[in-house]
């Protein structure tokens, strides 16, 4: 079977996920779809599978058109798609999702049923008790169980979102090798879409690289993690000037702290921002840089070694603790944790004030004046939702206090066009000549080679530093990023 | 067996049915993600529909299939509103609840003190004579063997077919019931508008079959409250949602004989009580890890039985829209 995809477009709003993709899969390969947040790949893959239908293009199999409405009737067609969070019922038990949703040709029921689940997960090796409830399963069985059901609707596509986020070593072992069979066995097209590299280099023969939308490189494997990476975030590097500011004494300081969670965990990290200094942090999504910048604002607490500001131990201490001090955190997601949706300007403003009644005339004119000191589009009576992006980020950096000590940020400049981050920038490195230090993530490397004038680097946990960020190369950060030392 | 004995539980069982009927018809809606929370205004007004209805035709069967009719329209305005009109489900089924009963008092105002009209007393063929038991449970009005045949017939759907794992799947996880072909929300529709039916014929055996007649206030006000409560109980599975009805219907046959009998002295507050401390206590003991625990214990087998049958949480999309 071959899948052609055709000059595949789709908008979000202003976004443009999907730019004239075009490309062919045969069977018996496995293809690993790269690239960093946002690229496009999932979106991408849900309209190959039916969730969502594309603006423009077209997609043949074996040459024949498709128009896909459902993802019933992508799977009809012999596409299945495997979610990151998959679906299934968690009330039911194992065997009632395997037949769940069975087209009429396909139905098995009772003993047929529960042998054919069987048979499926021992040839892969995979655990799957009928009578267990699927919400006793752990992410990586119900990929399991996802994988089992989708093959025995007969698929003879495969596609995988991020199937590795979450799951053991050992399970991941037992799903690379099902693929593996599957591919060369089987003759299937299996797509793995992922931003981990390690897992693109262990299991393909050939990976497409997306960037901003675009399909932006297509090449056989095996190849270095290096050239990957330079797939991924581009070649070329440009350098700006900025004012230089003079670097002061530090007032936030990590020493040797080392952070937990299941998932990762972070050793023996020390870190001293100075005033008037910004730190960018590099790495491919959780390898570390987020949990760091949560434990600088007391959202993360350390296991051991110590944060402290201006020489006052503040292990433990709750985010209220750290704004006291100065420190201010925003989130990479912005109406989700830093904006209030449903909520007003002004009454955004309000909340931020002090004192128990709300006096809303002066909300309203603070509000007022902090709209046109940051060039907002809206009204003191807009509510944050109907805001554009680059809007609510604008007045999220006004909700900031005045004298930040440090200000934490998480991809300040998420999705937004090239005017609104520079303004954003603008406004950052104002505060920076007022003293304040900045650490902040992004998934742009220009903007961390841009901005910073130190770099730290994770991979998987583990940190790199680089002193002088005007002094370092493509070359240097691919290879760190990609987890060469 | 005590002969008195048997005479109250038989009658037990009667008084539960129109609990029974209505918290089924309830389970079914809300399994599929949409709670009715018309049901008091509903039962009453499919109570006094049913039973004008009756009375005006002298037909029994008239009378139940209107009420079926009069509950199966309000769950119609629930489900189409939430739907199609994108209301709160929770807001529309507490305005209809209050806008029904007050309905149902001023357009019955001319029934109560009619001559009621209530269905015959049939027993079952060979049942009826096993002694005990054909007392007990098979020498009722036919409504009770509706009631019956809906708790098995129910519990089948839900476990061993198809249709009820969508049914099931749509009130879980739409998403996935989406993405494995079913309609999440033309089944919906049609589950809401059938557990209102029942609900409608729950109403109808109140005025019609338990407490025959029409009176002001109407005898079954707060009953739609307890179905409610009881479902809730129940845990959404329709056995334990009997078990609910029938406990209940026990605990008020204790109190009011405790209450009638002249050795007792039991403050009447208190009995009245009784029915939902023991609800609240159930409920904590369910969802605490307690019995999780002693699950474990049990063969593979008859843990999927029994995790079924002690579920606590509610269906994960409960009240909440589906946009496919």
């Amino acid at each position: 079977m071959d899948i052609q995809l055709t000059n595949i477009n789709k908008h979000f709003g202003s976004v443009h996920a999907n730019r004239d993709i075009s490309m062919t899969l045969k069977s018996g390969q496995i293809v690993g779809i790269l690239g960093e947040n946002g690229a496009g790949k999932s979106t991408l893959m849900k309209i190959l599978s039916g969730y969502q239908p594309a603006d423009s293009g077209h997609i043949a199999i074996d040459g024949t058109p498709l128009k896909f409405g459902s993802p019933l009737k992508a799977l009809e067609a012999g596409i299945g798609m495997l979610q990151q969070d998959p679906l299934d019922v968690a009330s039911f038990t194992v065997l009632e999702d395997f037949i769940y949703g069975q087209p009429p040709a396909r139905r098995t029921s009772g003993k047929a049923a529960t042998a054919l689940l069987r048979a499926q997960a021992e040839r892969f090796g995979f655990h799957l008790p009928p009578d267990a409830p699927v919400a006793s399963l752990s992410i990586g069985q119900r990929q399991q169980l996802e994988i089992v059901r989708l093959l025995a609707l007969g698929v003879k596509a495969l596609i995988l979102d991020e199937p590795t986020t979450g799951i053991s070593a050992e399970q991941k072992d037992i799903l690379f090798g099902a693929l593996r069979e599957l591919a060369t066995r089987d003759g299937m097209i299996v797509l793995l879409v992922s931003h981990k590299l390690e897992d693109v280099i262990a299991l393909c023969d050939e990976v497409i690289v997306l960037r901003g939308g675009r399909l932006v490189g297509d090449r056989q494997m095996p190849a270095t993690t290096h050239e990957l990476v330079t797939l991924m975030f581009g070649q070329q590097l440009t350098t700006h000037e900025r004012p230089k500011v003079a670097l002061g004494e530090p007032d936030l300081k990590l020493d040797n702290v080392t952070l937990r969670t299941r998932r990762m965990h972070v050793d023996h990290f020390t870190l001293h921002p100075r005033r008037g200094e910004v730190i960018g942090f590099a790495g491919l999504d959780g390898s570390g840089q987020e949990l760091i910048l949560r434990a600088c604002a007391g959202l993360e607490h350390p296991l051991s070694g110590t944060v402290s500001v201006r020489g006052k131990p503040m292990n433990g201490g709750r985010y209220r603790d750290f704004l006291a001090e100065g420190i201010v955190f925003c989130a990479a997601g912005r109406v989700e944790e830093g904006l209030i949706a449903g909520m007003t300007l002004t009454e955004h403003i309000a909340l931020i004030g002090q004192g128990a009644t709300i006096d809303w005339q002066a909300s309203q004119a603070r509000a007022d004046a902090q709209i046109k000191h940051y060039n907002v589009r809206g009204t003191p009576q807009s509510e944050i939702q109907q805001l554009s992006g680059g809007n609510q980020q604008r007045f999220l950096m006004a909700l900031l206090p005045d004298q930040p000590t440090v200000l934490v940020l998480e991809q300040p400049t998420r999705g937004l066009d090239v005017d609104s981050a520079r303004y954003i920038w603008e406004q950052l490195l104002l505060r920076r000549e007022q003293g304040a230090s900045i650490l902040f993530t992004s998934p742009d490397l220009d903007e961390v080679v841009q901005y910073s004038d130190r770099i730290v680097v994770c991979f998987a946990g583990r940190t790199t530093e680089i002193a002088d960020a005007s002094q370092v190369t493509i070359d240097e950060l691919g290879r760190l990023i990609g987890g060469a030392f | 067996m005590n002969p008195e004995l048997i005479n109250i539980l038989s009658s037990i069982i009667a008084n539960a049915t129109p609990l029974v009927i209505a918290g089924i018809g309830e389970t079914i809606s809300e399994r599929s993600g949409v709670t009715n929370l018309s049901l008091d205004g509903s039962l009453q007004l499919s109570a006094m529909v049913g039973f004008a209805a009756a009375l005006a035709t002298g037909n029994i069967l008239l009378g139940c299939f209107v009420g079926m009719l009069v509950g199966a329209l309000i769950a119609l305005i629930v489900v189409a509103g939430n739907i199609e009109l994108r209301q709160d489900q929770v807001a529309l089924g507490f305005v209809l609840t209050l806008l029904c009963a007050d309905i149902a008092q001023f357009l019955g105002q001319d029934l109560s003190g009619e001559r009621a009209i209530t269905m015959p007393r049939v027993n079952v063929p060979l049942l009826a004579d096993i002694p005990i038991i054909g007392p007990i449970f098979f020498q009722h009005t036919a409504i009770v063997y509706v009631s019956y045949a809906l708790i098995f017939g129910v519990w089948w759907w839900m476990f061993h077919t198809r249709g009820g794992l969508a049914l099931r799947a749509s009130g879980d996880r739409p998403e996935t019931a989406f993405a494995r072909g079913t309609r999440v929300n033309r089944l919906r529709y049609f589950y809401t508008i059938l557990g209102g039916a029942l609900v409608g014929l729950g109403g109808a055996a109140f005025s019609l079959a338990i407490k025959p007649g029409w009176s002001n206030p109407p005898a079954m006000r707060g009953e739609g409250w307890i179905a409610l409560a009881i479902v809730i109980f129940g845990g959404w599975h329709p056995f334990r949602v009997v078990l609910g009805a029938y406990l209940f219907a026990v605990l008020r046959a204790l109190a009011s004989a405790i209450q009638r009998s002249p050795d007792i002295d039991f403050p009447l507050v208190l009995l009245n009580l009784l029915p939902w401390l023991l609800m609240i206590g159930t409920l904590v003991l369910v969802s605490s890890g307690v019995v999780d625990r002693l699950l474990r214990l049990l063969p593979e087998r008859a843990q999927k039985w029994t995790r079924n049958f002690l579920r606590s949480d509610p269906p994960t999309a409960l009240g909440t829209r589906f946009d496919p």
